[in-house]
């Protein structure tokens, strides 16, 4: 493959602007109709099983009716240090070279469950039983082909929808050129309709992304932590000074 | 000064044994147990107890397998919860049988030769209860042998960063060098019991078991040399097994998990434990068969000195965690100390304090320790206290971790509970089995207690 050794290696990465984000959710409906998540009934799904591989986290400030809200799309961070792969015994969660990205192998994994407990941003997702519906004819057409459907005992999450990023490689190399900045879209962000969310390769200086991590409202969350998040997040800016004039 | 030979009268050997004793009557108060006498009311209960929860058990794992995981209480952040609790609780209770079988050997504590036998056989049924539930709380079990390095056409091995292989490996080491030291330990036994049995098919059966052994010096040298050798090889396995188990622990980044001091913290709760469930079996067992004057008061207050020094390091091992969460300065470390005591598991939190940390202090009392009651009833608190203690641990660190937003409590399940009480028949349907159609003591260890078994220059001292 001539042309991917010529393109400079990308490294893809996140920036989601919470002051934009109104929490409406529909990036983890996208979520779920791009990468097949299934329903789990309501049932499972009150007792914190759903299989979303997005959230909002939703911090409530002052009481009512005083309140502020401030909306955290929460999804894998894709770390680069990330706590989930060393302690998979099988290697079932692993780095990829080529995206640089965190990805589970459904078919490597025996669902020890270890990787969800060591993820500090809680977003993997284990299938207790066999959610995925394999047996009503309709709902393959629902589906999307260039997604697996998981089985019963394996662990899910994000992967930056992988598969429009390897869409968008193969596409590049055949018109023999390098991968467009916002070429890509990841299912969350084509759907957000306040554009909070902004994807694409960190490693160019000149992509959006990069420039918005840069931003000093930049920042990743557990820092501490030293996973080394590709997801990372703008502040949101409040006046909370009721005398100064906004 | 150093040619003047210092002349200190020695103590008069301590009796370890109750006097009385001959070789042949300690042959035969052990050996008709299996042989002769009649099964007491007691075995058939408790083994009836035993089948009945082992039934269970397998009914409870034919759901887990057909359905899946989620007919236990799991739920996202808590995805461990009773399964590895369980776990660890059996690992650590093994690890006495071992301590009393190896490390005691080394030490040359010769009062070990009563209770080392059906210590050993609890070790290797505690593991084998233990090894059941790495397997059971994967999410695809019977992929498991995917956690063992294999030659394979995918090429690939386990990764060997996980302390999930680790413990693979630190388990069935365990597991298989456990199982041989308990069944070399048995070889001259087992020819006692080919000798002294009348049935053809029991004399078959054991001199098939008992491997030849005749008992010449010769035999007896090389049983020396490979005994020696295995409480070698076992000892370090008391230390490095909950160690690596502590591991597990300590390599994920969770607060509450995430500390240094877990492996002696762990090895000390793991002996702890598992003395208790020595005296738990011991106590029972001796009433019922009559074997006062084998394992005898002072046994009973030698485990319990060993429980109360051991629950003593635990307890100092919760006040280290308390005060190495006030000292890291970090805020998440701080919220799950601070969550364990008064949040939602407080009520666990505390009833473990109780049974771990104020419950042995009663053993320095000397009444306490001699009174079979009422150290039966001890080593059920102790017992109650280390699971206890790993729920807390693996569920209220898991349950309330980084990010507030994804708080959940685990919730057990019937099944939760059919899994954990089928294993403790599983537990109990093997013990008793072992009671049943094995010697219980070691007769010949036993038998070098004698006063008539010292060898000239043991009696020169």
């Amino acid at each position: 493959m001539p042309t991917t050794s010529e393109q400079p290696q990308a490294k893809w990465g996140m920036v989601i602007d919470q002051d934009l984000c109104t929490g409406c959710q529909a990036c983890v409906t996208a979520c779920a109709m791009e990468n097949n998540i299934s329903f789990v009934g309501e049932e499972d799904a009150g007792y914190g099983r759903s299989m979303q591989w997005m959230r909002i986290e939703r911090f409530w400030t002052g009481t009512f009716p005083d309140v502020t809200t401030d909306f955290q799309p929460m999804l894998c961070q894709q770390c680069g240090e990330a706590p989930c792969e060393p302690v998979c015994p099988v290697y079932a969660s692993v780095h990829s070279e080529s995206e640089q990205i965190n990805v589970q192998v459904y078919n490597r994994c025996v669902g020890t469950r270890y990787c969800a407990n060591n993820c500090p941003y809680k977003v993997r997702r284990f299938n207790f039983y066999l959610f995925s519906d394999f047996e009503t004819p309709v709902l393959k057409l629902a589906r999307n082909p260039d997604v697996s459907v998981r089985s019963r005992g394996v662990m899910e999450k994000c992967t930056y929808c992988v598969q429009r990023i390897n869409e968008a490689k193969i596409d590049s190399e055949r018109e023999d050129r390098q991968v467009r900045d916002g070429e890509i879209q990841t299912a969350c962000q084509q759907t957000c309709p306040a554009e909070a969310i902004v994807f694409g390769n960190i490693n160019d200086k000149n992509s959006r992304v990069a420039k918005l991590k840069a931003d000093e409202r930049n920042y990743s969350l557990l820092a501490d932590l030293n996973t080394r998040p590709r997801t990372t997040y703008l502040a949101t800016l409040r006046n909370l000074n009721q005398d100064l004039e906004s | 000064m150093a040619d003047e030979q210092q002349v200190i009268d020695k103590p008069a050997p301590k009796q370890i044994i109750a006097p009385g004793y001959t070789f042949g009557t300690i042959t035969d108060q052990i050996a008709t147990v299996v042989l002769t006498k009649k099964t007491p009311i007691f075995w058939f209960a408790t083994f009836a107890v035993g089948i009945a929860l082992l039934l269970l058990f397998l009914l409870a794992v034919a759901i887990l397998f057909t359905k899946g995981l989620g007919i236990w209480g799991l739920r996202s952040p808590t995805f461990w919860a009773w399964d590895i609790t369980n776990f660890v609780w059996w690992v650590g209770i093994g690890h006495a049988g071992t301590l009393i079988s190896a490390i005691l050997l080394l030490l040359n504590q010769r009062w070990r030769n009563s209770i080392n036998r059906f210590a050993e056989a609890m070790t290797i049924f505690a593991v084998a209860c233990a090894g059941m539930f790495p397997i059971l709380h994967l999410g695809r079990p019977w992929l498991m042998y995917w956690l063992f390095p294999y030659p394979n056409t995918m090429g690939i091995e386990p990764n060997f960063r996980s302390p999930l292989v680790w413990d693979v490996f630190a388990v069935s080491t365990y597991a298989t060098v456990s199982a041989l030291f308990w069944f070399v330990g048995l070889i001259p036994d087992l020819a006692t019991l080919r000798d002294r049995s009348n049935n053809r098919f029991l004399k078959f059966t054991y001199g098939i078991l008992a491997m030849g052994w005749r008992g010449s010096a010769k035999h007896w040298s090389i049983y020396e040399t490979a005994s020696l050798l295995l409480a070698g090889l076992a000892t370090p396995l008391v230390l490095s097994v909950h160690t690596v188990v502590s591991f597990d622990f300590t390599i994920g980044i969770v607060p509450g998990w995430h500390s240094t001091f877990f492996p002696p913290y762990f090895v000390a709760g793991a002996i702890y434990s598992g003395f208790a469930m020595v005296l738990a079996l011991a106590i029972p067992l001796r009433a019922v068969y009559g074997l006062q004057g084998l394992i005898t008061d002072t046994h009973l207050d030698y485990c319990g000195k060993v429980m109360m020094a051991t629950g003593l390091i635990v307890g100092y091992a919760y006040i280290l965690e308390a005060f190495l969460a006030w000292y890291s300065g970090n805020v998440f470390e701080q919220a799950v100390i601070a969550n364990r005591m008064f949040g939602p598991y407080r009520l666990e939190y505390w009833v473990l304090v109780a049974c771990n940390v104020i419950a042995p202090n009663a053993l320095w009392f000397t009444k306490i320790r001699r009174s079979p009651v009422l150290l039966f009833i001890w080593s059920l608190i102790v017992l109650v206290g280390m699971w206890l203690e790993r729920f807390v641990i693996i569920v209220s660190s898991l349950a309330q971790d980084n990010l507030p937003g994804s708080w959940r409590l685990f919730e057990s399940t019937r099944w939760d509970w059919a899994t954990y009480l089928g294993s403790i028949g599983l537990f109990l349907f093997l013990f008793f089995l072992f009671i049943r159609l094995l010697p219980m003591i070691s007769i010949f260890e036993v038998r070098t207690l004698l006063p008539q078994a010292k060898v000239e220059e043991e009696a020169r001292g």
